[in-house]
């Protein structure tokens, strides 16, 4: 992931993600549903990140694995990213 | 992922299935209809099968379980603090009702008389309809729990707005439940030893049942991340029984493990001090009815005495 875009990510995360400590404290890999985000707070995240990057999760992304941490969002992002560049 | 409408089924010919039991449950006069879909009149044969249902639940928990019987209603502060607004919003009732002065009640009679929304003129009370019948009990249990845990059976009507021709997809209908909050481990068994006491249960009373894991039917793209994570955890299995042919078995009971859901936001604490974890074990007492009505015949009264027997023992 490119650090723009890593630090979009977790300003959203930190914004959206009700995490229980400063997002700056939680690591790539870390599970940020033990950090303290509700399914609630998933989809706040999850729909702050669609209109940041202009994108749609589709259905088969819809799960907790998609949004477990910083770098599987990340993941998930340049997947549909790199989707939209060759359609 | 399957749409709610997908997972039961919904479709032209499982419409005409549905009509046709509704019809003839109508015929035998055992539901009587009313001008929606899912809201029914009981014959007393009816409700004579709805008793022996509760009670055998009941003879699950005796001893062990705190009976507690709840209104149709909840009081809305508590509705608010389940959670159910975020995740079925669809299925949510709210009741509103008149609380204005003469001028506002000529307004709501002026608009009942000219057919406009006099309905604008109500306000919230302080009350909705109950979705679930454990719902109730959370606030109960806020505070610190005794070392063993607490155990609960509850009886009340639920609403969930789906009107459907089906008639075992009723508007209102009667939950029986068998509720455990505690720690993790304590949920967990009663929620596997609930599903196969009741299961028996159910196939002492003559039906056909399997287990198969569920999902409840969440609201929008949240629901779809919540089904798919209650699926992948296993929280919630439903006890099936088939009815319409052509369609996937109807639910008639579940086992569902809530985790801290409720615990956190009844500020429910085990004896050690942790957020308490929930889990349920709720009988549809409506649907389980219509399921002895399909197996054994319309007319209870000639039912096979080794079912007659356990039901009204």
């Amino acid at each position: 992931m490119t650090s723009n875009m890593d630090d979009e990510i977790r300003r959203i995360v930190g914004a959206h993600g009700h995490l229980s400590s400063d997002v700056g404290t939680v690591s790539d890999r870390q599970d940020l549903f033990h950090a303290g985000m509700t399914s609630h707070a998933n989809v706040n995240v999850m729909l702050a990140l669609e209109d940041v990057f202009d994108i749609e999760f589709p259905e088969e992304m819809l799960r907790r694995s998609t949004f477990q941490s910083l770098a599987a969002i990340g993941d998930a992002i340049s997947i549909l990213l790199s989707e939209r560049m060759s359609a | 992922m399957t749409t709610p409408a997908e997972t039961i089924g919904i479709g032209a010919s499982s419409d005409t299935a549905f009509v046709e039991f509704r019809h003839e449950l109508f015929a035998a006069g055992l539901l009587h209809p009313t001008s929606v879909d899912g809201v029914y009149g009981k014959s007393a044969a009816y409700e004579r099968i709805v008793e022996g249902v509760l009670a055998s639940v009941t003879r699950l928990g005796v001893g062990r379980f705190e009976a507690v019987h709840f209104p149709p209603v909840l009081a809305r502060s508590t509705f608010d603090r389940t959670g159910y607004l975020s995740s079925f919003p669809d299925l949510m009732g709210s009741l509103h009702v008149f609380e204005g002065n003469d001028r506002a009640h000529t307004e709501l009679v002026r608009r009942y008389e000219a057919d406009g929304d006099w309905s604008e003129i109500l306000k919230p009370a302080e009350v909705v309809v109950c979705s679930a019948a454990c719902h109730a009990l959370y606030p109960l249990c806020t505070g610190r729990l005794p070392e063993a845990g607490r155990w609960f059976e509850i009886q009340g009507y639920c609403f969930r707005h789906e009107p459907s021709p089906d008639p075992t997809r009723m508007q209102t209908f009667r939950m029986h439940e068998l509720v455990c909050v505690g720690d993790p481990d304590m949920a967990v068994t009663h929620r596997d030893s609930g599903l196969a006491d009741g299961l028996r249960m159910l196939r002492d009373l003559g039906l056909e049942m399997d287990a198969v894991p569920a999902n409840d039917p969440f609201f929008g793209r949240l629901g779809t991340i919540l089904a798919n994570t209650q699926l992948e955890e296993a929280l919630k299995i439903e006890g099936v029984t088939p009815i319409y042919p052509t369609e996937k078995p109807t639910a008639i009971m579940s086992a569902n493990y809530a985790q801290d859901h409720f615990g956190s936001s009844f500020s429910i604490e085990t004896a050690s001090g942790n957020v308490a974890h929930s889990s349920c074990v709720a009988f549809g007492i409506d649907r389980i009815t219509l399921a002895l009505l399909h197996a054994h015949g319309l007319d209870p009264y000639r039912w096979p005495p080794e079912v007659t027997d356990r039901l009204w023992r």
